[in-house]
């Protein structure tokens, strides 16, 4: 492991964030005041930050309707973020976006995207330009399970080789696609063989855990960031909460998500591996995690009491000119 | 000044500004190819149509990417390449292949910008050939740009003759907002004046291509030499029209088809769509709606039936507005009120 101590208090700084971020925005979808359609990412904040902190501003991510969790670890404003979710005149999209369309080119956030399997194509491109410039830079697209089974997806797989271009695809297997079990939905079920099937070689990673994610990654980088062309991380996870806020997940058998809570989270697992190393103290992440929830506490009260947008704000940012 | 193709003056638009920018990049199917081919010619195509043709022997396999047939992940890299701060000519061989690519152009392209606050910037050609006349039938001869017109976020340009595809397309190129450029395959080999070099024409100012004071006419693309026809005819009998096009349908300028109007009091709309929500239905909507009253006689609109184009040359002949129709449309106006 090459992660020196603010490396670690880092990573587990992010994942508890998204942790928080998303455990509160299931509490405050009940209110009523949060509009539209919220998918959240708890459980699978291992792989975002896994792979995340590997990369920097000049490294481009293309996300998912699921986007809070990559968005965060690639760096993106939590306070910005909840203001886009609340629909708030400064919010990170000015409330034009929501919790679907959170993008930050300046942090190389290439944006949620509310089209399954719309991401994988858009990272190619910015794949291209990364390999154009030749500063080593990459592209990383996350897919689920779901968004596998697109025709897009096996479309950019098969132009990233050809065209060998810098690009990740991160595969987050978290069971269900929506609704419906990838043991149904998902033909040979091991994804990693999928891809393996375009000559692109395939980290495999334990998406419960940060190290196995992180170590995939590098793995990854090592091959694209050098000439390689593509490569993938396979992350197997689970998702804590519905397909989107309100799905009762009455697809799931009673206990399921518990069981994950209890057994597999990535919070403490992570905890447990480096204070059991004894590479940081508890208190020290007991630290972390009161922080981090004021921080989330302060990115919420001020999301509720931000301004919204004018009406007038409608007809802006349509063109550059028109 | 040079008079050179339709074909000729996009591949001369392409060839400039790939040398002036290097952030211009071209990709699609084809455009050079030969890549992977036995007899190791590249450029063995050019592009369907000829036009990136010689693009790849002076800018490189880099910056003109051949690949597989793969539309939606073409427009999605484009997109991409866009938002990562190049300037991408994506090329989708035939206008009916959007089809596949619908996602990235009309919910990725067209959005980006305003989903993101305003923050994203998408420079980005997405280049097509369309239309009838070749007897390509249904899945290869459509027009599609009004389904481009009708979506926010794009802007849509078609071109009817070599001096304007030129300049427009350098305008679309430079462009910071996803531009759909609209080639009628018909129209490839037609000739005109074209001067060598740099010029631009603005997007939203139609063109007066003939003025007259009897009725106007509104065509676009194929249908321009089309109106021009009819007009040689109705010209001999002293009856002439003002003939616009628009060249780009997303802006329309539509201050000048209605101060037309206004002098001449008649309108035919020209469009080799089929009827409904097409180009010709849009212009005539704007027109009833904000130059009602100087209108002397009911709008005619001339286009394609609301069928898909056929195959065989009697039965796309029969599909496609031509000028005796134009002709019969202007006659129409003129008797009518």
């Amino acid at each position: 492991m090459q992660l020196n101590r603010d490396a670690l208090l880092q990573a587990y700084r992010r994942m508890r964030t998204i942790r928080e971020f998303e455990e509160r925005l299931h509490i405050e979808n009940r209110t009523g005041e949060i509009a539209g359609f919220t998918h959240l990412y708890a459980g699978q904040e291992a792989v975002a930050v896994g792979v995340c902190e590997h990369l920097t501003d000049k490294d481009w991510i293309a996300s998912t309707h699921r986007g809070h969790g990559h968005c965060i670890a690639k760096g993106c404003d939590v306070g910005g973020m909840m203001k886009e979710i609340y629909g708030r005149a400064d919010g990170l999209c000015k409330g034009k976006g929501g919790s679907m369309h959170i993008a930050d080119l300046d942090k190389g956030m290439l944006g949620a995207n509310a089209i399954v399997g719309g991401g994988p194509p858009i990272a190619v491109g910015a794949a291209i330009a990364a390999k154009l410039a030749g500063e080593g830079h990459v592209a990383v697209s996350f897919t689920g399970d779901g968004g596998s089974n697109q025709g897009t997806v096996l479309e950019a797989l098969n132009m990233a080789a050809v065209l060998k271009v810098p690009k990740i695809f991160v595969f987050e297997n978290n069971g269900y696609s929506e609704h419906t079990g990838a043991s149904y939905a998902l033909a040979g079920q091991d994804l990693g063989r999928r891809v393996e099937g375009f000559g692109i070689p395939v980290f495999r990673a334990d998406g419960f855990d940060f190290f196995s994610v992180y170590e995939a990654m590098r793995q990854a980088l090592e091959v694209s960031r050098t000439g390689g062309g593509p490569a993938c991380v396979y992350a197997t996870c689970t998702r804590y909460f519905g397909h989107f806020e309100g799905d009762p997940q009455n697809y799931r058998a009673k206990g399921e998500v518990e069981k994950f809570r209890d057994e597999s989270d990535c919070l403490k697992g992570f905890r447990a591996r480096v204070t059991e190393a004894g590479l940081i103290d508890a208190a020290t992440l007991d630290a972390i995690d009161a922080e981090v929830l004021a921080e989330i506490d302060t990115a919420t009260n001020d999301a509720k009491s931000a301004a919204p947008p004018v009406p007038a704000d409608v007809l802006t940012d349509v063109y550059i000119s028109y | 000044m040079p008079v050179i193709t339709l074909r000729e003056a996009l591949n001369e638009a392409l060839h400039l500004e790939m040398a002036r920018d290097p952030r211009v990049i071209v990709l699609g199917e084809d455009v050079s190819g030969g890549a992977g081919g036995t007899s190791g010619q590249r450029d063995a195509a050019g592009g369907i149509f000829g036009v990136t043709k010689g693009l790849i022997h002076k800018f490189g396999d880099g910056r003109v990417i051949d690949t597989p047939i793969s539309e939606s992940c073409i427009i999605g890299a484009a997109n991409g390449a866009a938002l990562a701060g190049l300037r991408p000519v994506a090329e989708l061989m035939f206008a009916d292949f959007v089809g596949v690519a619908m996602d990235q152009i009309f919910n990725q392209a067209a959005k980006f910008r305003y989903m993101f606050g305003g923050k994203a910037r998408t420079p980005l050609v997405i280049r097509m050939s369309f239309g009838a006349g070749m007897n390509c039938a249904a899945q290869h001869s459509q027009t599609i740009y009004p389904f481009m017109t009708a979506v926010p976020g794009l802007k849509v340009v078609v071109p009817s003759n070599p001096y304007d595809a030129k300049g427009l397309l350098l305008t679309a190129i430079r462009d910071d907002d996803p531009v759909v450029f609209f080639e009628h395959k018909a129209l490839y080999s037609r000739k005109g004046e074209v001067p060598d070099g740099d010029y631009m024409i603005p997007f939203g100012e139609a063109a007066l291509v003939r003025e007259g004071e009897h009725a106007t006419i509104v065509a676009l693309g194929r249908m321009v030499p089309f109106a021009e026809k009819a007009l040689e005819k109705l010209n001999a009998e002293g009856i002439t029209c003002d003939l616009i096009d628009p060249r780009t349908t997303s802006p329309l300028d539509e201050e000048t088809i209605l101060e037309s109007v206004s002098n001449t009091g008649r309108l035919v709309v020209v469009d080799e769509s089929p009827p409904r929500c097409s180009v010709a239905s849009d212009i005539a909507a704007i027109v009833a709606q904000k130059g009602f009253r100087d209108l002397k006689a009911p709008i005619e609109i001339v286009t394609a039936p609301h069928t898909p184009v056929p195959f065989a040359r009697e039965l796309e002949r029969a599909y496609v507005p031509g000028p005796a129709q134009i002709e019969a449309a202007v006659r129409k106006v003129l008797k009518d009120g």
